[in-house]
């Protein structure tokens, strides 16, 4: 809402600085955005009339004219603007003036004639965005006076936020009794008569459906003068408020709008005919709409319509049939009450957004429909004269106040607040917003103005105590600290990822939505969910893993010169289930580029699996239950460099290279990613202390040939499956394939570590552990000792 | 006599050209040793006379006495000489770099989100969480957002089908954690939200913090001093100024917005916050009626504030970063800068 100083000042008295009164309504909740000038600066221009015009010699364009500025002489002023005429009134710029741009009006020459200054274009003076001609001045400007001053472009505007609740002060007049009660001035205007019907002229009102219209007032006003021109004061503060004008009629319903806050329509009544109906749309409807588009209005959108058909969508946007034009002499004037909850969303649904719409949705006063069509009547008639007839109307004007009463009890208010109120105060500020205040033994019954329609219920009224004392003024307290401790589960997690963060990996937070080619690419079993407005195809579908963000963020990394990249991302997953849609946490990384930071002595060793692996291994420290590693194939992961982590025998996540097919498709090199369940990971375990031993450990080193596809998880699970009592921890230390060996076979490297807990190993302990171990290894797998 | 002579000559001769403390002992043993030959000579002054015996063996064991010393002093010139050795070789250049795991970092809105979560756990509140992709009566309904309110239009809402949406902020959090368990409630909900917007400054994902308070006696004074005790501890700044504004969430009565002091101005007015010299930061109020009645807790009995952050906006602020798309474009260049000690 742009709210001009100069016009609100015409009721009450504000305060002379618009900051100042612009930090009032802030801290009231009528939040400022900027603060504008009603024109850029200039000076200088005064109002000059044209006194003759004579042809240049030597420009066909150019015209020598004579003007009256009220100064001593008359002006010689050259001037291009075809509209110029003889008795004109115009602004001169004079010499020595500054115009907008900061433009020095100098004594010049054009084509040989001397030139004491410029008539001005409302262009010129930054009053328009762009201008055909002179600005005309109405033939009672006084000549001779500053223009600034005469026109009081000295005003300002504030432009300010309004809150959805807060639809009252969509009209300058809500704007300025908010600032009364504000500033505990009384608001003086404006003043609206009724005006008597001259003429009989009537359209017939049909309200098929009163809910959605509660309140449809027209009038007819004929023999309008199609030369009228919309006063330049109207004008002017359309223009403030950021309208432009368009046709008097139209000017003086927008003009009233922005006065009252009651959106108000124009019909050509030649096209309306003797019946206008308020119903909702039926097969069959069309509708071309002010601004072209031609709509089919469906069963929820209310219309306007005449015997022929729709005229215009209730509230929303007149038809371009009915428009009033240059030629209307007979206009059809609307002025109603639609409800907010019919009009709601229907603006939207045909991709429009205007004034009236904006008002309507969020409640107009409904006191206001023939209160309204009066002053605009009154305003019609004193601009292009016509003669009105009398008021028709279906429906009633309600009470200024609401019917229902709202109980405000006095305990409530401290309880909500923290504060008691003075029952004086209480009701100094309710009465001041237009409530009637009743007092009763526990508090008050309050009836509030029809118009505040976010006034419902008692919190709503405590809200409007608050926000008048002020809310800085509300005490504070101090916040009371107590007991329990986040929850455990939390921390495990933090704490991994705090790891993950410690060995070199960057967290990073991509988009959850995904294009389709990379869900398809990675998930090719998964029809992920898709956006129904989604606002690029590449974020389009719900992730069902994190590997797409982390490849993709590798990618804007790579093409930036940063080839060492390890990455981790927490978040969920989207996956769509038989039961719903599982949405679950995942904590997934990324690695790739040098195993070791590059450093003078370090190897340039790259990383592999086991460096992956080893993460996971790190992240899962802890974690109740076996930690297990299958192989087994996943579409994202290179076939052979692939498992499932497994604890416990449930599935906790993947690991592996990247697929090279997914590599060479988003143009990423080899790299190796993990994804966990985070909920698992959540889970920290508390540390069971056992006993440590006295005694030293021994250590025996085996040496194994085995089957190349046997798996070293294999040979470690055998073993533990023994639960041989001395051997503390298996060390797999080496593995080797190649001379003195068979080409199927390999040889893995054991160490065991023995220890007992009541004495000291001997010789005869440790060759008992190493036999059985043998014999395991060589029952279940065909393993045999190599020396 | 002579054999003495010669025998020490030949002895002193070896130790000084010693070259190594094994060597050096080696001679030890070998001339003073059990089996040495100055012992044995030793042994075999019985069978002298007696009268030349007691200068024989003077003589022996002065002898002896010298060797021991001059093994002694080669004994300490050979380790001075090897620790000075060791210490020739072993010289390093320290100016070289150190070998370490490069630090990574967490990302800095998960820094900001824990920064917060820090505060109001010191003040017991319990971190709470909540589906992303929602229902329409978690994330509108219940909070008093009935369709078609004109508030819906300001949420940019992203839509899966006619019931579900992805979450526009975390209050829907609170409806879960209300519907689920009884009061007192503290919680703070931090996560993901989504907005169908995307611009310079809009990201269609971004984060927020929720948090609720509902007890039996809970006031809108209580919310400002918790929330202002909170934007201090987060800028670190005891005398940073707050206000509270008047504002309108349909799932608050009264609701605030509030306000800080510039943090790049101080509040003389700058262009990061429009010259007002106030930055808005959160918004909050008073849990609506109608939000209890949703819930089915029971207004009369109890009372509750909300409020809700935009993690990106704090921590722009907090660490000076001038562009929201930098969190979500993963720039290792910009994530190493929120690296901390490691």
């Amino acid at each position: 809402m742009r709210i001009s100083m100069e016009w609100l000042r015409e009721w009450l008295p504000v305060p002379e600085s618009a900051a100042e009164l612009g930090h009032r309504l802030t801290m009231a909740g009528l939040e400022l955005d900027a603060i504008e000038a009603a024109a850029p600066p200039f000076s200088g221009v005064r109002i000059g009339q044209v006194l003759s015009v004579a042809p240049h010699p030597d420009a066909d364009r150019l015209r020598v004219c004579r003007v009256d500025a009220g100064q001593e002489d008359i002006l010689d002023i050259v001037c291009g603007a075809p509209n110029v005429s003889e008795g004109m009134k115009a602004p001169v710029a004079c010499v020595g003036a500054v115009l907008p741009g900061d433009f020095r009006v100098k004594r010049s020459r054009l084509r040989g004639v001397e030139s004491l200054g410029m008539l001005c274009s409302a262009a010129e003076l930054g009053l328009a965005e762009s201008s055909e001609g002179l600005m005309a001045l109405p033939e009672d400007a006084p000549v001779g006076e500053d223009l600034r001053v005469w026109m009081g472009l000295d005003d300002v505007i504030l432009e300010v936020d309004l809150t959805p609740n807060r639809a009252d002060c969509l009209g300058m007049l809500g704007v300025a009794r908010e600032t009364g009660t504000l500033l505990a001035r009384t608001v003086t205007g404006p003043v609206i008569e009724p005006v008597s019907a001259t003429i009989d002229a009537v359209v017939d009102v049909r309200v098929l459906d009163p809910e959605a219209c509660p309140l449809y007032a027209a009038r007819v006003i004929d023999g309008l003068d199609p030369t009228a021109r919309t006063p330049l004061w109207i004008r002017e503060r359309l223009r403030r408020a950021g309208l432009r004008p368009l046709h008097p009629v139209v000017d003086v319903t927008n003009y009233v709008m922005l006065e009252l806050g009651q959106p108000m329509h124009a019909f050509a009544a030649s096209v309306v005919g003797p019946v206008i109906e308020v119903r909702f749309g039926r097969p069959g409807d069309s509708l071309r709409l002010l601004n072209g588009n031609v709509i089919e209005p469906g069963a929820d959108d209310l219309l306007i319509a005449g015997e022929r058909g729709p005229l215009a969508l209730a509230g929303i946007m007149g038809g371009e049939a009915s428009a009033v034009t240059a030629e209307t002499g007979r206009v059809v004037l609307e002025s109603a009450h639609f409800s907010p909850r019919v009009l709601a969303g229907r603006a939207r649904a045909h991709g429009l957004h205007t004034d009236a719409s904006h008002r309507f949705e969020r409640g107009v006063d409904p006191t206001l429909p023939i209160y309204a069509l009066e002053r605009a009547t009154a305003l019609i008639l004193q601009i292009a004269g016509g003669q009105a007839g009398p008021v028709v109307h279906q429906g009633h004007v309600p009470a200024a106040h609401a019917e229902q009463t709202i109980v405000l009890r006095r305990e409530r208010i401290p309880r909500v607040l923290g504060m008691a109120f003075a029952p004086a105060e209480v009701e100094q500020i309710l009465s001041g917003l237009g409530c009637r205040v009743e007092t009763t033994e526990k508090g008050w019954k309050i009836r509030p103005l029809r118009a505040r329609f976010d006034l419902e219920r008692e919190e709503d009224l405590i809200e409007e105590l608050a926000r008048i004392h002020g809310y800085d003024r509300l005490p504070q307290t101090l916040p009371r600290v107590s007991l329990p401790a986040d929850s455990p589960s939390e921390n495990g997690l933090r704490a991994r990822k705090q790891a993950l963060a410690d060995q070199g990996f960057f967290e990073v937070v991509t988009f959850s939505f995904i294009g389709p080619d990379w869900a398809e690419a990675f998930y090719p079993a998964v029809q992920g969910l898709a956006l129904s407005n989604p606002i690029s195809s590449e974020l389009a579908v719900m992730r069902p893993g994190l590997w797409p963000g982390l490849v993709r963020t590798a990618a804007h990394n790579l093409a930036r010169q940063q080839p060492e990249l390890r990455l981790f991302e927490h978040g969920l997953r989207f996956v769509p289930d038989v039961s719903g849609l599982l949405q679950e946490p995942r904590l997934a990384g990324l690695l790739c580029g040098r195993a070791e930071p590059e450093h003078w002595q370090a190897g340039r060793r790259v990383v592999d699996f086991f460096d992956a692996k080893g993460v996971v291994e790190g992240l899962c420290t802890g974690l109740a239950g076996e930690l297990r590693f299958d192989p087994a194939p996943h579409p994202s992961l290179h076939d052979g460099q692939s498992a499932r982590i497994l604890l416990e025998g449930r599935e906790i996540g993947w690991l592996g290279a990247l697929h090279p097919r997914l590599g060479e498709r988003f143009d990423v090199p080899e790299l190796f990613l993990f994804e966990l369940d985070a909920a698992v990971l959540a889970a920290a375990s508390v540390p069971r202390f056992a006993p440590l031993s006295p005694y030293p450990a021994i250590r025996r080193d085996l040496a194994l040939v085995v089957d190349r596809e046997v798996p070293a998880g294999d040979l470690l699970a055998a073993v533990a499956s023994l639960e041989l009592p001395l051997l503390q921890e298996i060390r797999l230390f080496d593995v080797y394939q190649g001379k003195g060996l068979e080409e199927n076979e390999k040889s893995i490297a054991l160490g065991l570590i023995l220890r007992a807990f009541d004495r000291t190993l001997e010789e005869n302990d440790v060759n008992a552990v190493t036999r059985a171990v043998l014999e395991c290894l060589e029952s279940q797998l065909s393993a045999r000792p190599r020396y | 006599m002579e054999q003495l002579q010669k025998l020490v000559s030949e002895a002193v001769a070896a130790i000084e050209t010693a070259d190594g403390l094994v060597t050096l002992d080696g001679l030890r043993v070998r001339y003073l040793g059990k089996k040495g030959a100055l012992t044995t000579l030793l042994k075999e002054l019985g069978r002298l006379p007696p009268e030349e015996r007691p200068q024989a063996g003077q003589a022996v064991n002065e002898a002896k006495q010298r060797l021991s010393g001059l093994i002694e002093e080669r004994q300490q010139a050979l380790a001075a000489e090897d620790v000075a050795r060791k210490l020739r070789e072993g010289r390093v250049d320290v100016s070289l770099p150190g070998r370490r795991a490069t630090s990574g970092a967490l990302h800095p809105v998960t820094q900001t989100i824990e920064r917060i979560r820090e505060f109001f756990a010191g003040m017991g509140y319990q971190v709470a969480e909540g589906p992303e992709v929602e229902d329409d009566f978690h994330n509108f309904e219940a909070l008093n957002i009935p369709e078609q309110h004109p508030a819906r239009a300001m949420h940019d809402t992203f839509y899966f089908d006619a019931h579900r949406v992805l979450r526009t902020h975390t209050s829907p959090v609170q409806i879960r954690t209300m519907r689920e368990q009884a009061p007192p409630l503290r919680i703070i909900a931090p996560g993901r939200v989504y907005r169908c917007d995307s611009d310079l400054t809009h990201s269609p994902m971004f984060h927020q913090v929720e948090g609720l308070y509902v007890d039996s006696d809970v006031s809108f004074a209580d919310l400002r001093g918790v929330l202002s005790a909170f934007l201090q501890a987060f800028f670190d700044r005891d005398d940073l100024q707050t206000r509270f504004r008047p504002s309108y969430f349909p799932f608050t009565e009264p609701s605030a917005e509030v306000d800080i002091q510039c943090v790049q101005c101080g509040g003389k007015g700058c262009r990061v916050c429009k010259q007002t010299g106030w930055l808005e930061v959160m918004g909050c109020g008073m849990v609506h009626p109608n939000v209890f009645a949703h819930v089915g807790i029971d207004a009369e009995r109890y009372t509750g504030f909300a409020f809700g952050l935009g993690v990106e906006r704090m921590a722009m602020l907090r660490y000076g970063v001038n562009d929201l798309r930098l969190f979500f474009e993963n720039d290792v260049r910009f994530l190493e800068q929120f690296a901390r000690a490691g």
